[in-house]
């Protein structure tokens, strides 16, 4: 099956039930999503299918007809997306292994709300755990990632 | 302390094993260093000066900062150590985990593992703590653990830098022809002002590394530095906003295989049918073959994916043997209460508690019995390793908290020699305690003796993770108070039982190693805290029950933390003090308890009338040689008890990045508020129950409450930062709810009682 991820394509040749996690992470090198839970719970590999955020880890690559973007797809170390900006100036990771979930999260986040409420960042950030508790450095990050967008940073 | 005495012609664990092998050696031995092991592992033109600082010709200075990095920030504050006296800025150094190596040994780690509280500065606590101290280096344990990491680093990696700027200033002054007091450094560069001569560090590296290190290696005075005390930059912050390849689980080599482990549901039960033949003939599945450690027993599953080898685990049909502990919770808790009235260790014994409850009257009587479920780490990253055995050598990569131990351990469940294998350590998805154990890796070497060279990245499911943990172990405890007739105690008496974690940790480890003495560890956070009462008495039981336990974030104190704050405070309650006058009035012999509960209490402005359905609570807890109080401010909603806001005042005696060391108070709260909300391990049929985090979650971002920290530096001694927020967060909370509603929580967790919003 083809697969478009990140901006490029990806011929594979998996189970259709694989978990898109596992195509990605074994198939295609995209180590970026991070494997939590397997069941929806944790939200460390959540990635963008069509602009949606979708935890990766249940749902089956066979089922995945749009494009894939994972937190290698939104900005690099030379050039961050306003949220990773936002998540570096705030020093938010501690361990780091969710944080890329929390990342894509909160991207669709500002991607649909410019200026959440603290009651819309609940709402989207609550299916994302974090084991450390950066929870308030999180929130403060998605209001300085409000403020850099809007600057077109 | 008056039981200091008594206590020292005992034997105590860890002391007792170790104390005994280390004195015997002797000083000579223990001064001499261990080999650097950098030298063997130079890339062209680099030269090392220490185990902790190499240099290229290029100028490139790559630190070693020898700690596992699991979010607790100790690789950038330990690069900080070693940057700030060789004056450069952490953006001009590379910095590395290292190999796995003796010369990493860590002698605080064991510093406090005697049986005197932190604050016990007396001849015969700072010569057990000396002792161990020799002991944590013929141990030779390469560990990250006990808030240990800066207190062992801060002399040595400071030397460290500071030799090797000293060696290149010397080397310059020869080249240059100027006298070496004439030169000064920068950025990397050493300078001669009057002249205008410069040379980097690169270029005079290869000469200042043959030279002798100095004698006399001069630091810095803390007024002139420059990194330190400041909050630095984390230097692994752009590799964790990116997604960058970092941990364990992102392992990639050539030709690699995935697996994973199903591992028996019953400790150290072995399977006593397995039906192998359907999970084997799945697609994309080489080989299943068994496993067996000091762990358990089961099955490793070698598959071309990932998914693959999960599906296929859970198709293995197996009948696993029956436990050799109790089945239930209940028949576990009816051992932990039975063990309460065996004859324990006393670990504190001041004055005469047993008179002074003699002729106590009934109504100046408090009793209370406290509970903690087990508990499991859940890391966000499963458990997982990748290894490669090819040639007689094995590579293993894995996040760790002791390199040294996963190197012995693994060679010898692979049968060869220790210096066949080459530990690859990598930054890990969360520890907390989890990653001083070795299951992981040594799953992992064994599975790689069955793929003919190719590697294999085998990751558990976070099932298999939840069920297969060394857990924080349940406890039991006793508390019974005789208060004076201005309702201050003037005996306490507190018994607290529960399995040896150090007893359970040497049967994983090291099984032929028996156990001495007690386990400190049972009563951690309770016999050494800074309190002054006339009769005082904590004895710990070691509970027989061998379901593996372990570290868990702050160990003994994340029990005992619960018990001894709580019950200080339903005495408070009976005799009618305030809990902050209390402890200000218990702890007045100890300035640097007193002035941690003030400001906390300054901060929450405690005492100040709150609108009605909002109530506080405050402890305290003295751990890993960090005092902390904190606060916490409940409020009553339709939804449930919210809690508002949390205030942590902490004396770390020396801050030595007060960034990191705000998030990790703040981390280690939420830590664990969440495990007393809503955590617990429970057993039926000899198998833990919950599985996942639908049924083993924590705190969620909607839940988190506003924090405000202050960090003092008032002890002369440096403390930990990792594990200290943690013990006193369960008991603020239960004493705000027993502000806000009455009721007593004497049991975790917190949910069985009351709803959380």
């Amino acid at each position: 099956m083809r697969l478009t991820v990140d901006g490029q394509a990806f011929d594979i040749n998996a189970d259709p039930e694989m978990p898109l996690l596992w195509a990605l992470r074994d198939l295609m090198g995209k180590t970026g999503p991070k494997f939590g839970c397997g069941i929806a719970a944790c939200g460390a590999c959540t990635v963008h299918v069509d602009g949606q955020p979708v935890r990766s880890c249940s749902l089956p690559v066979g089922e995945v007809t749009g494009a894939v973007i994972t937190i290698e797809g939104i900005g690099t170390e030379g050039r961050l997306h306003p949220v990773q900006q936002a998540w570096l100036e705030e020093q938010v990771a501690q361990c780091g292994y969710c944080q890329a979930g929390q990342i894509m999260s909160a991207v669709a986040l500002l991607d649909e709300v410019a200026d959440p409420t603290d009651a819309d960042i609940d709402n989207a950030m609550g299916g994302n755990l974090c084991r450390c508790g950066t929870y308030p450095k999180i929130r403060a990050a998605i209001r300085r990632a409000v403020v850099l967008k809007t600057a077109g940073i | 302390m008056a039981s200091v005495g008594k206590i020292a012609r005992r034997t105590f664990l860890i002391g007792a094993a170790a104390i005994a092998g280390g004195v015997a050696v002797g000083y000579y031995y223990y001064r001499k260093p261990y080999p650097n092991p950098l030298e063997g592992d130079l890339v062209a033109d680099e030269a090392t000066f220490n185990p902790y600082v190499k240099i290229g010709a290029d100028n490139t200075i790559t630190i070693v900062a020898p700690r596992a990095e699991m979010g607790q920030g100790i690789s950038t504050t330990l690069a900080a150590m070693v940057a700030e006296e060789l004056d450069v800025g952490l953006d001009q150094v590379k910095v590395e985990h290292g190999p796995a190596s003796y010369a990493y040994y860590n002698s605080a780690i064991l510093e406090e593992g005697g049986p005197f509280a932190f604050f016990d500065e007396s001849m015969t606590a700072e010569v057990v703590r000396a002792g161990m101290g020799v002991v944590g280096k013929f141990l030779a344990l390469q560990g990250t653990g006990g808030s240990a990491s800066t207190r062992d680093a801060f002399l040595k990696m400071r030397q460290a830098g500071a030799a090797a700027r000293q060696m290149l200033i010397a080397a310059a002054a020869q080249k240059l022809d100027i006298a070496a007091a004439d030169l000064e450094t920068a950025n990397g560069s050493i300078l001669h002002k009057a002249s205008g001569k410069s040379v980097t560090y690169g270029a005079v590296a290869a000469t200042a590394a043959t030279m002798a290190p100095p004698a006399d290696v001069r630091l810095k005075d803390k007024a002139d530095w420059k990194l330190l005390g400041k909050p630095q930059k984390r230097i692994d912050m752009p590799a964790k906003v990116t997604g960058a390849p970092i941990f364990g689980i992102d392992v990639t080599l050539p030709d690699m295989l995935y697996g994973t482990i199903k591992m028996s549901p019953r400790f150290w039960a072995k399977p006593v049918k397995a039906d192998l033949s359907k999970a084997g003939k799945m697609p994309g599945v080489i080989k299943i073959v068994p496993i067996e450690t000091n762990y358990g027993h089961g099955f490793g599953i070698i598959a071309e994916n990932t998914w693959a080898a999960f599906k296929a685990a859970e198709a293995i049909d197996a009948e696993w043997a029956d436990p050799e502990y109790p089945l239930d919770s209940a028949a576990i808790s009816e051992v932990l209460k039975q063990a309460l009235s065996t004859k324990g260790s006393v670990m504190r014994d001041d004055g005469d508690v047993d008179t002074a409850f003699a002729d106590a009257p009934r109504e100046k009587i408090v009793e209370a019995d406290y509970t903690v479920p087990y508990l499991a780490h859940a890391t966000m990253e499963p458990m997982n390793a990748t290894a490669r055995l090819k040639d007689g050598v094995l590579d293993i990569w894995c996040g760790n908290q002791a390199p040294t131990l996963v190197r012995q351990l693994c060679a010898s469940v692979v049968g060869i020699e220790q210096d066949k294998v080459n530990v690859h350590t990598t930054f890990m998805g969360g520890g907390f305690g989890r990653r001083v154990e070795v299951d992981y890796a040594l799953c992992a070497a064994l599975m790689a003796k069955e793929t003919a060279g190719r590697p294999i990245k085998v990751i558990w499911t976070r099932e298999e993770d939840m069920r297969h943990d060394a857990y924080r172990p349940a406890a039991i405890g006793k508390f019974q108070a005789r208060l004076g007739g201005d309702g201050m105690p003037v005996a306490v008496d507190m018994t607290i039982a529960s399995p040896s974690l150090i007893a359970s940790t040497l049967r994983r480890l090291f099984p032929s190693i028996s156990p001495l003495g007690p386990d400190k560890s049972i009563v951690d956070g309770a016999h050494n805290q800074p309190y002054t009462i006339p009769n005082y008495r904590v004895t710990g039981v070691a509970a027989p029950v061998s379901i593996p336990v372990g570290s868990w974030r702050s160990v003994g104190s994340s029990i005992n933390g619960f018990f001894h704050e709580g019950f200080l405070d339903e005495i408070a309650v009976a005799g009618k003090t305030d809990p902050v006058e209390l402890r200000k009035k218990l702890m007045a012999a100890y300035p640097a308890a007193v002035k941690v509960v003030e400001k906390v209490a300054e901060l929450a402005k405690w005492g100040e009338a709150l609108p009605a359905g909002k109530a506080k609570g405050m402890a305290f807890t003295l751990s890993f040689g960090s005092w902390v109080g904190e606060i916490v401010q409940v409020a009553d909603t339709p939804a449930g008890i919210r809690i508002e806001k949390v205030w942590i005042a902490a004396d770390v005696g020396t801050a030595l990045d007060p960034g990191i060391i705000e998030a990790q108070l703040i981390s280690a709260a939420i830590y664990g508020l969440s495990a007393a909300m809503a955590q617990e391990i429970s057993f039926a049929d000899g198998m833990v129950e919950q599985s996942n985090f639908h049924d083993y979650d924590a705190m969620r971002i909607s839940q988190c409450p506003a924090f405000e920290v202050a960090i003092l530096e008032n002890f002369h001694k440096m403390g930990g930062v990792g594990e200290v927020g943690t013990p006193p967060a369960a008991p603020a909370l239960a004493n705000a709810i027993f502000a806000l509603t009455g009721k007593r929580i004497r049991t975790l967790p917190m949910s069985r009682e009351v709803t959380f919003a």
